[in-house]
């Protein structure tokens, strides 16, 4: 069994881990749907956007690795960092862990995230650090093909039959209280924030907003009441779910060390 | 005087290039796609080539890079070295006339100029609003988008409703 690595707790290595962790479980979640989404365009759909997310988790796991050395640490490449690391060193929001739900859960929580990585690839693209801004500026562009899909279904759900707004309505219910964690600030953020490597993520919750509302307006939806409830899964600490995720993703690495295709 | 004779390295390469196809879409050339950004000939004559990813996830990138290093030392033109470059991100505003034209022929509907409205923030896009593309086997305007993804990341899945057949669209991004 591979032991598993100790990550720096470099507060710019930890800003892009959050990145690269919340794109890479998320992949993971929809790439769950492989052969099992409703119609087979939209399993193809959804297949897509997991690469796209993967990649994007690659190339920011990658950079962050090769920042650890920079700031002093030991270098880990994307392989390490991605399945060597034990649950406390993830540092994805909590949102994207969550089980996929079903397919309106999935599509309302694509939405919550391509929403807000469209916003924050567009910041980072003005990052200091140019490896980032170059991930970054291809980014965006993915992202917001993935906004529009998950925004064309929302509104086609929310405003559909009774039983697709009846589920729009309890995944909202479901994950609305997840969606606080993104624009919590932070020693994280404040650091990213003076190096101009990346804005701090509660400055962006006031667009975040504006956007989603609007969809979810359009929708026939309204956007639930704040709740004081707060996850923590940026800080390491996580939901039950992760686990058994990483389980599944980590297992072959673990028990075969450095195996390839 | 033989054209070839007077050839610098790099300009050899670049010709080589133009027989390197994409695996995806196997008539349209690395050159045609426009990920070749720069071809930089070495002091020691070693041969350097910059690429551009098209999507951060795009499988077929490693296939392509494997491509390039094997065709060009097949032409006597090694060592090659690969360059991974990012910025400025690829666009299919990059992709030849040449590239678009072979896409056509192929069936796949070529992209159009990516909109200026995409590099602003954008609003919510009803699905209704998405801009009608000719039909590549038969020309009809009268066509409809089934989904923005398709069988590999660059592509969406369109049907003709006048000839009846589904298409690709190589999506401008």
């Amino acid at each position: 069994m591979q032991a598993s690595i100790t990550v720096s707790r470099d507060p710019s290595v930890q800003y892009l881990l959050r990145i690269g962790d919340t794109c890479l479980i998320l992949a993971q979640r929809l790439a769950e749907w492989c052969g099992h989404a409703p119609i087979v365009e939209e399993d193809i759909a959804l297949s897509n956007m997991a690469l796209d997310l993967v990649g994007q988790a690659r190339a920011v796991l990658t950079r962050a690795g090769r920042l650890e050395a920079e700031r002093g640490g030991e270098p880990h490449d994307e392989d390490q960092l991605a399945f060597l690391r034990d649950e406390r060193d993830f540092r994805n929001i909590t949102l994207v862990e969550l089980p996929r739900g079903d397919f309106a859960a999935t599509m309302l929580r694509n939405l919550a995230i391509a929403i807000f990585l469209e916003l924050l690839w567009q910041r980072l693209e003005a990052s200091s650090d140019t490896e980032l801004a170059g991930i970054a500026g291809k980014a965006v562009k993915e992202a917001r093909y993935h906004r529009e899909h998950a925004a064309d279904w929302v509104v086609r759900l929310g405003d559909g039959t009774a039983e697709s707004k009846a589920r729009m309505v309890a995944a909202l219910d479901w994950l609305w209280p997840y969606v606080a964690e993104i624009f919590e600030g932070d020693g994280v953020d404040e650091q990213a924030a003076s190096d101009r490597m990346g804005p701090r993520w509660s400055d962006l919750r006031d667009e975040w907003r504006a956007r989603f509302a609007e969809v979810i307006v359009e929708a026939g939806l309204a956007l639930p009441a704040e709740r004081p409830f707060r996850s923590t899964g940026k800080n390491g600490r996580h939901s039950e779910h992760l686990g058994y995720i990483l389980a599944e993703m980590q297992h072959l690495q673990r028990a075969f060390p450095g195996g390839v295709w | 005087m033989n054209d070839a004779l007077v050839l610098t390295r790099a300009e050899r390469a670049w010709q080589v290039l133009d027989g390197v196809l994409d695996p995806e879409v196997p008539v349209v050339s690395v050159r045609d796609l426009g990920i070749v950004r720069e071809v930089i000939e070495g002091e020691a004559g070693a041969i350097t080539v910059v690429v551009t990813p098209t999507y951060s996830g795009c499988p077929a990138t490693e296939v392509i890079e494997q491509s390039i290093v094997a065709a060009l030392e097949a032409a006597g033109l090694g060592p090659v070295r690969i360059e991974m470059r990012r910025a400025p991100a690829w666009t299919t505003d990059w992709m030849s006339e040449a590239g678009r034209r072979k896409l056509r022929e192929y069936g796949i509907a070529p992209p159009g100029p990516v909109a200026p409205s995409l590099g602003v923030p954008l609003r919510f896009v009803p699905r209704v609003r998405v801009a009608a593309l000719a039909c590549p086997r038969c020309d009809s305007m009268n066509t409809e988008r089934i989904s923005a993804f398709g069988a590999t990341a660059c592509k969406a899945l369109w049907r003709c409703r006048a000839c009846g057949e589904p298409f690709e669209h190589f999506k401008p991004i």
